[in-house]
């Protein structure tokens, strides 16, 4: 009758699908958050306005749209036969990439120009600078934003089950079509959703402390 | 105009081996502001050249421009014989040739004084660690802050910084060093021990742009005077005779202004 035990591997496989998407599409848009805002910096006006096209496209156009592009045009032109996990978190990964390269961006912004005018003097290349002297000092002002936008991405993890992924949310579907009563349903899925979300403000107010500590 | 051309061509055709930095008719424009006007500029090799001259004559800019840390519009500025490259590697491995102390110090703050002299060695020159760090060791030592080498930049007072920010610049070993009002964020009674450590690298031969009003400091270590004014050079001299018997109007009310008050 309890519709959590009576579906506990469904439950169970949903929660690791969206643990598991919300996991690889942030180490995505992680990466390339990064590397676009090097971008975006850079002395090199070409880069710079690939990155500055890259942030409007993504962040403007809607997620599911986004999703409906990884699901129909790239296994069409790029990667036949990607699995439907891999695309959505192509799709999710990118759109957040957007996010969390103009929060490192205006986390460059604050540490003091003097900075990187120093690291070229002792003849740093560009990359060195952002790398060794820039990021570092970044991160303290990026890691609150990062914080929220790791949690918007877990919870945009959702549209994802729309699109064959199993996942959480994908688990309410199964469960009306199975005829339970939709307000439990929906409190336990509700609850696993909270369980990543605080994993992940855990996570980064752990980084947080650690980096107090540090200095 | 041709006849300056003329004498200038025939010292050109002759370049001493000596001259380490050369800005020849060097101009540069903040938008409308014409910052730098025609600049031509010699410096040799173990000659320390003391800009002086009003705020906003352009003296941090003629500073910067010579390790391109600003652009110029036009003109020629060339390192030991070779002229200034574009943005990128190699760009940067001549601006290791040329050291550059800041007003306001900019050690890098996310590390230790140690670090702060040991990175560029590193990652820069890739010299190993234990070599790095001997060097660093000694080069604090020789500025005087040896004992402070762990502390964070933020622990220090701002003489000790900007002595950490000329080792820093010597652990590169420059054929050059630049330094922009060294000691005009200092407070008065720390001014002396920067001071005492460029007297000793002028002394010990380094070649020096230094951009300060220490008269003291240009009468006992410059070989030369340069006064700037409105983006153009006014007038070169020894310093014996710039502050004793200034040429040029700029200069004299200039001095007037710094001497008496
Ligand atoms: N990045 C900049 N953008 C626009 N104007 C600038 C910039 N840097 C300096 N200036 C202007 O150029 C002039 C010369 O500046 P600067 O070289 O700093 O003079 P100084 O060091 O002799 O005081 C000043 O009028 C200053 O306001
Ligand atoms: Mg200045």
């Amino acid at each position: 009758m309890n519709v959590l035990l009576d579906n506990f591997p469904e439950f169970r496989d949903g929660f690791i699908g969206t643990v598991s998407i919300t996991a690889v599409s942030s180490v995505i848009a992680l990466v390339l958050g990064v590397l676009v805002a090097g971008l975006r910096v850079s002395p090199v006006p070409p880069l710079r306005i690939f990155g500055t096209a890259w942030v409007t496209l993504l962040r403007n156009t809607p997620l599911t749209l986004l999703f409906l592009v990884s699901f129909f045009v790239v296994p069409e032109i790029f990667f036949p036969g990607m699995s439907p996990f891999l695309l959505g978190s192509l799709a999710l990964g990118f759109y957040t990439s957007s996010f969390v390269c103009e929060a490192v961006r205006s986390g460059i912004n604050t540490v003091p120009l003097g900075q990187a005018e120093a690291a070229r003097s002792i003849g740093m290349t560009f990359s060195q600078t952002l790398r060794i002297v820039v990021l570092p000092q970044a991160t303290r002002t990026v890691i609150p934003p990062l914080s929220s936008i790791f949690i918007a991405l877990t919870k945009n993890s959702a549209i994802a089950g729309a699109f064959s992924v199993t996942e959480l949310f994908g688990w309410q579907k199964l469960m009306s079509d199975r005829g339970y009563a939709i307000a439990p349903v929906f409190i336990w899925v509700a609850l696993g959703y909270l369980v990543v979300t605080f994993a992940i403000s855990g996570l980064f107010w752990l980084v947080e402390r650690r980096m107090e500590v540090a200095r | 105009m041709s006849g300056v051309s003329v004498t200038k061509g025939a010292e050109d055709a002759a370049p001493a081996a000596n001259d380490l930095v050369v800005l020849s008719n060097v101009n540069k424009h903040f938008g409308a502001l014409h910052v730098l006007q025609d600049i031509d500029l010699t410096i040799a090799r173990g000659e320390v050249v003391v800009v002086i001259g009003p705020s906003g004559s352009g003296k941090s800019t003629l500073c910067r421009t010579i390790n391109r840390l600003e652009t110029i519009d036009s003109g020629a500025i060339s390192i030991d014989g070779k002229p200034l490259p574009q943005e990128g590697r190699e760009l940067a491995r001549l601006r290791a040739d040329v050291g550059m102390v800041f007003q306001s110090f900019n050690l890098f703050a996310h590390k230790t004084v140690l670090e702060n002299v040991m990175l560029g060695q590193i990652k820069v020159r890739r010299t190993d660690k234990k070599t790095a760090e001997d060097k660093a060791r000694s080069l604090l030592d020789r500025v005087g802050v040896a004992t402070q080498a762990d502390k964070y930049p933020a622990q220090l007072s701002g003489g000790q910084q900007q002595r950490v920010a000329i080792a820093r610049a010597l652990a590169m070993d420059p054929k050059v060093i630049l330094f922009d009002e060294p000691t005009s964020a200092l407070d008065p009674e720390m001014i002396n021990e920067v001071l005492e450590v460029m007297q000793q690298l002028a002394r010990d031969g380094m070649t020096m742009v230094v951009v300060t009003h220490e008269m003291g400091f240009a009468r006992s270590a410059a070989n030369r005077v340069v006064f700037m004014a409105d983006g153009k050079i006014v007038e070169e001299a020894t310093p014996d005779q710039f502050f004793s018997n200034p040429r040029s109007d700029r200069a004299k009310d200039f001095l007037s202004k710094i001497l008496h008050h």
